[in-house]
């Protein structure tokens, strides 16, 4: 019973932060959206872990935190160039890739 | 848990994350992005997790919120002034995703153990012992990560 409301919890918070991905337009507004979502991923992760005592979720999700932070690290600095060359925060805006 | 502790939990949550999607001003989305994230700190210790709890608070909160706070400090535009792109869309895939995600849990017998993990020991006993391999690995994976962002985020033409 907890476990199932854990789960729903979780992924309500994904599903606001995938809305937030999706719609918002600014680049770091979109970063603190995917924040969000790994968020609720590793919430969801130890609420089975815990209802199963499953101990290796623990290092998992710690292992998910770590990757996150560095992901962040790389991603704003990444933001930093692009805002610096093009001088936009856009997300719409940076579409050199763009064929 | 109880029912109480887990619906203030649930409520703050989901207040926390809307705040973070819906606010105009950046600075606050951050901050209501901590606030989401000490929550689920809460929610790690009420799943006896305390060595995650503090790893949430100190890595995840601390260290991330400190990097979106600094790089909105150097960035022009704080604002969203055109904030959404196509918000219907986007709403409706979020709804399709979490009937899907939420028909996986229904599907389920839920049928589940007492639950419960151990305290903090046993984890890090297993994360120097058993998976001290990809532990060693992380560190590299973050050395790497902070050399890229300097090496990224560097000014063109000052050459050290």
């Amino acid at each position: 019973m907890i476990l199932e409301r854990l789960l729903v919890l979780s992924f309500v918070v994904f599903s606001i932060g995938l809305f937030g991905v999706l719609a918002r337009r600014h680049v770091i507004a979109i970063l603190l959206s995917l924040e969000l979502m790994f968020n609720a991923v590793n919430l969801a992760i130890l609420s089975v872990a815990w209802a199963h005592g499953w101990l290796t979720g623990v290092i998992l999700v710690l292992f998910g935190i770590a990757i996150t932070v560095a992901e962040v690290a790389v991603g704003l600095s990444l933001f930093l160039l692009a805002e610096r060359i093009r001088k936009t925060t856009r997300a719409d805006d940076l579409s050199m890739l763009k064929g | 848990m109880s029912d109480a502790i887990f619906w203030i939990l649930a409520l703050s949550l989901g207040v926390c994350a809307l705040g973070v999607v819906l606010s105009r001003n950046l600075y606050r989305a951050a901050y209501w992005l901590a606030g989401a994230l000490v929550t689920t700190a809460v929610f790690y210790l009420a799943l006896t997790a305390p060595l995650l709890a503090a790893v949430q608070i100190l890595l995840y909160t601390g260290g991330v919120l400190t990097l979106v706070v600094y790089a909105l400090v150097i960035t022009a535009q704080t604002d969203d002034i055109l904030r959404w792109r196509r918000p219907v869309p986007a709403l409706v895939l979020a709804i399709l995703v979490l009937a899907v995600l939420v028909s996986f849990v229904e599907s389920g017998d839920g049928a589940v153990a007492v639950g419960g993990l151990d305290d903090g020991r046993a984890a890090g006993v297993s994360l120097f012992s058993r998976y001290v391999v990809p532990f060693e690995l992380l560190s590299i994976l973050l050395l790497g990560a902070i050399f890229g962002a300097l090496v990224i985020a560097r000014k063109e033409g000052n050459e050290p």
